[in-house]
């Protein structure tokens, strides 16, 4: 159920468009209105998941330290896991968001029951179909705003060249298409192929996994197989961004439901976990550093507590402890 | 022989204990109810202990009682303490919204590599929380319910909850490896605190936390009684050196103050730890002081809740303050420095009645311990080592094969990781490394902390010390290891059992046992015994022909 009804849910958000546009002809509907709410859904939605992360406060430093502490000269700290000051937090996180240096650590435990022997090896297969996902979608994203600029911009010029090098195909192949789709492909398959992913896993995981596959499906299909009017996309998209849009007719069922797809996408993300692209920056495991010795961190909400006092303690204690000689405040 | 019961180790057989696999059950988790057999959960805290703690609903009552009495009102209870501690915590906040189920935590929590409980990946220990939040607290799940991965709050979610909070021992392992940092640690401390609104606690918990806040200590130890303690280890030392040591008490104007966990008063091979202290401190001459009052430098608030761990460790300023002391010195202790590292100075601080701390023999500035004023030992004898300061034997060690297990907290909530190494090469020759994926930051739990160190909790102890207890066999094949060195009070208690389970007969040691065996101690006789009081051969063998005339070891 927590596969299906997601991948039902995203056939059906799909047909809705295609058909939509194809049948009924709502092309304003799903080139216009839908693209307007769905970006106000994100933007809004995730400032305001923003701010309300920012306003709790953060009662205790407590970096989890993944080296050695900064204590004398003698002794080299680890100044990236473990980091005494703003500098090595920033290196942290860099370290963090760009690279998952988390992740490159994950290893496999495995149990042989003779003996017993807990063994690890090291497992980066997580860690690789991460990044690439990640990355090739930042990648496929830039070339996309080709869509959205005119005159478009060397830059991303520069960028779609380098992406489609290998030349193949007409239009050429970009190899972050591929490595994009192959990367969702796998991260879907492993949810459902091990057992303990599949056990822990929710529609809420299986959901946005069918969105981008779909999104990437339908991107490639339009570029590689079906003759769609790029003019008649790039007047719409201009249209959206000078606030004066027209939903050409011209453009096809298929780029209508990708488009309705990346809408879903963005309006879907403040309220699931997609919002750890934001939350990781925020994350006081990670962001602070371990300095907690040197500089007093203050809890906005510390408030006075109920202690058994010195006092109370001699009263309760004092006649024991004068019999043993142990000094006494009183007299 | 009797046969032995679950709260007794041979009452598994490890072959009976590794029948598991890492499959989880066919049934979903929200279906599966939760399995209370007995040696996997730990006795409810006493009604006298919460009473005297003023903490709510004090009652007796069982685990196994179908009604845990709960407060009519339970479920508003609960839900307005997660509302507020939502407000109050970002790392609770953004942890329950940003978890993508990964999976890169399950497999690196002792408990699920030792048992195979699903529920025992850290992902969903956490879920168990996050199902009820994402229904209650988000829009996705009000809308959609349980396919948005939302359950209904009931009995059986907060029975749930106790048995599976109090399965993790907040050691901070899978925070290592989770993309986000999330810290499973920090949501079983929220989620026990949940617990505890409604009188849940456990016993092994609670009283000591109860002890502690009456006389100071974890184990109840009164004034005159921990006199009597000291009193015995100085004549243990005395047997051993011939030397005989002060034991200077709550002493006004000393330069510093020490404190260190109660562990090391009454349980072996702790006590031979805090002998080691002793032996040490008499050594250097350094000016300083116990406290009875404050006489626990482990703090089971941190496996209660924020407020009581604040109770707690108010003592330890409070009675800096009040004898006048300089600096405050600790000793080996995991948990501990957990609190003194992360928490103390934000909850009672500043110190500024206090100094910097400056070694009266090395003159180094403890520069990092700048605010909080709170040094640890093994910076402390680190620094004195370094300086030259200690006449140290190395070979009076060399019938000891010593391995290393840093203890969670020092290693993940500070980062100790090279000070106690450097002192243990000092003071020992043959030091040997546990395999790179079980030691520093990626170290495994002793399988009892946070306190689940009981006995009646002893299956759950062998299982999550399966991966521990396996690197230290992994050692002792490979090089003839014999001890396992650990700076920490928990560590030492439970990581005996460990050993004597998994990888027998390793024995257990505090790093200061190793440094008193290898300090020549000034005016010392010919030593042939350790503070163990167990003779030693080669110590014999050397001492016998050499007939030193007593003081000149020290030349
Ligand atoms: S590693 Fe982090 S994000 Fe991944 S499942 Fe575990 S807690 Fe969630
Ligand atoms: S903190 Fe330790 S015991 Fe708790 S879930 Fe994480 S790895 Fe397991």
């Amino acid at each position: 159920m927590r596969v299906v009804i997601p991948l039902i849910a995203v056939i059906i958000l799909f047909m809705l468009a295609y058909f939509g546009v194809e049948a009924a002809g709502l092309q304003t509907l799903f080139g216009v209105v839908f693209p307007y709410i769905a970006l106000v859904i994100f933007i809004v939605g995730l400032i305001y998941k923003i701010v309300r992360w920012a306003m709790v406060p953060v009662p205790f430093r407590i970096p989890t330290t993944c080296g050695q502490q900064k204590s004398f000269p003698w002794i080299k700290p680890s100044k990236l896991d473990n980091p005494s000051g703003t500098l090595g937090v920033i290196g942290r996180m860099a370290l963090e968001v760009l690279c998952f240096r988390s992740l490159f650590r994950n290893t496999r435990t495995e149990i042989q029951k003779d003996g017993p022997k807990v063994a690890y090896a090291s497992n980066k297969w997580l860690w690789l179909g991460g990044m690439a996902f990640h990355w090739s979608m930042l990648i496929v994203s830039i070339r996309h705003l080709r869509f959205f600029t005119e005159p478009v911009p060397g830059v991303i010029i520069g960028l779609q060249d380098l992406d489609g090098f290998f030349q193949v195909g007409v239009p050429v192949f970009y190899a972050t298409s591929i490595i994009f789709l192959l990367a969702v492909g796998w991260l879907f398959l492993r949810r459902v192929v091990s057992p303990q992913l599949r056990y822990i896993s929710l529609a809420n995981d299986y959901f946005p996994l069918f969105l981008i596959l779909g999104i990437g499906t339908t991107g490639f299909l339009m570029r590689h197989l079906m003759k769609t009017d790029i003019v008649a996309i790039k007047n719409l998209t201009l249209g959206l961004l000078s606030f004066n849009p027209a939903a050409p007719a011209e453009a096809s069922g298929m780029f209508y439901a990708h488009l309705f797809l990346v809408c879903v996408l963005f309006a879907y993300f403040p309220f699931g976990k997609l919002t750890h692209l934001a939350g990781v920056f925020l994350s006081p495991t990670r962001n602070l550093s371990n300095n907690s010795r040197v500089v007093r961190h203050i809890n906005p909400w510390n408030y006075p507590v109920k202690v058994h006092t010195y006092a109370e303690y001699e009263e309760e204690f004092g006649e024991k402890m004068k019999k043993a000689g142990i000094p006494l405040d009183k007299e | 022989m009797a046969e032995a019961k679950f709260d007794e180790m041979d009452h598994y057989k490890q072959a009976e204990l590794m029948k598991f696999d890492f499959r989880p059950p066919p049934t979903g988790w929200m279906d599966t109810p939760t399995d209370f057999r007995p040696g996997s959960w730990i006795y409810p805290g006493k009604a006298k202990h919460l009473e005297y703690l003023d903490l709510p609903n004090p009652r007796e009552w069982a685990v196994t009682d179908e009604d845990w009495q709960l407060p009519k009102n339970w479920k508003e209870i609960v839900l307005e303490g997660m509302r507020e501690r939502l407000s109050r915590y970002r790392t609770f906040k953004i942890f329950m919204d940003i978890c993508v189920r990964c999976g890169a935590c399950a497999d690196k929590c002792h408990f699920f590599i030792g048992g195979g409980d699903p529920k025992n990946m850290p992902v969903m220990r956490a879920e168990l929380l996050r199902s009820i939040y994402r229904k209650d607290f988000t829009a996705l799940g009000k809308v959609f319910g349980k396919l948005a991965g939302g359950r209904e709050l009931t009995v059986d979610v907060i029975k749930e909850w106790f048995y599976y909070f109090f399965q993790c021992t907040e050691c901070r392992r899978c925070s290592v490896f989770c993309p986000y940092g999330i810290d499973t640690a920090e949501i079983t401390i929220i989620g026990r605190e949940l617990l505890g609104l409604l009188g849940l606690y456990v016993n092994w918990v609670i009283e000591p936390v109860a002890n502690c806040f009456r006389t100071g200590n974890h184990l109840g130890i009164q004034p005159h009684g921990l006199k009597d303690t000291l009193e015995f280890f100085a004549e243990d030392i005395e047997d051993s050196t011939g030397i005989k040591v002060d034991i200077p008490l709550n002493k006004k104007g000393a330069e510093v103050l020490f404190v260190t966990p109660s562990g090391d008063f009454l349980a072996d091979p702790g006590t031979y730890t805090c002998m080691g202290y002793m032996a040490l401190f008499h050594e250097i001459g350094l000016d300083y002081t116990w406290s009875t009052y404050a006489s626990e430098g482990g703090n089971f608030g941190l496996f209660t809740s924020h407020e009581t761990i604040k109770r707690l460790n108010a003592k330890i300023y409070a009675e800096a303050k009040r004898l006048g002391v300089k600096w405050i010195l600790g000793g080996e202790c995991g948990h501990m420095w957990r609190v003194l590292n992360q928490y103390m100075d934000t909850m009672n601080g500043p110190p500024d009645f206090l100094e910097v701390p400056k070694s009266p023999l090395t003159g180094t500035v403890f520069d990092n311990a700048r605010s909080t004023k709170m040094v640890h030992i093994m910076e402390f004898t680190a620094d004195l080592i370094r300086h030259g300061k200690l006449k140290l034997d190395p070979s009076r060690n060399d019938h000891i094969k010593v391995t290393f297990h840093d203890s969670c907290n020092p290693a993940r909530a500070m980062g100790i990781l090279e000070e106690p190494r450097y002192v243990l090469k000092n003071v020992c020759n043959n030091f040997y490394e546990m395999p790179p994926n079980t030691i520093r930051e990626q170290t495994f739990c002793c399988g009892g902390g946070a306190g689940l160190g009981t006995d009646e909790n002893m299956e759950m102890r062998l299982r999550g010390g399966l991966p521990r207890g396996n690197a230290v066999r992994y050692v002792q094949d490979k090089f003839g290891v014999n001890e396992l060195a650990c700076m920490c009070a928990i560590d030492r208690a439970t990581l005996t059992t460990v050993c004597d389970y998994w990888a027998p007969p390793v024995r257990v040691t505090g790093i200061h046992e190793l440094v008193s065996n290898a300090l020549q101690m000034k005016g010392a006789k010919d030593r042939e015994v350790n503070f163990r009081l167990e003779e030693i051969e080669h110590w014999k063998q050397k001492a016998a022909p050499a007939g030193r005339k007593e003081g000149s070891s020290d030349v």
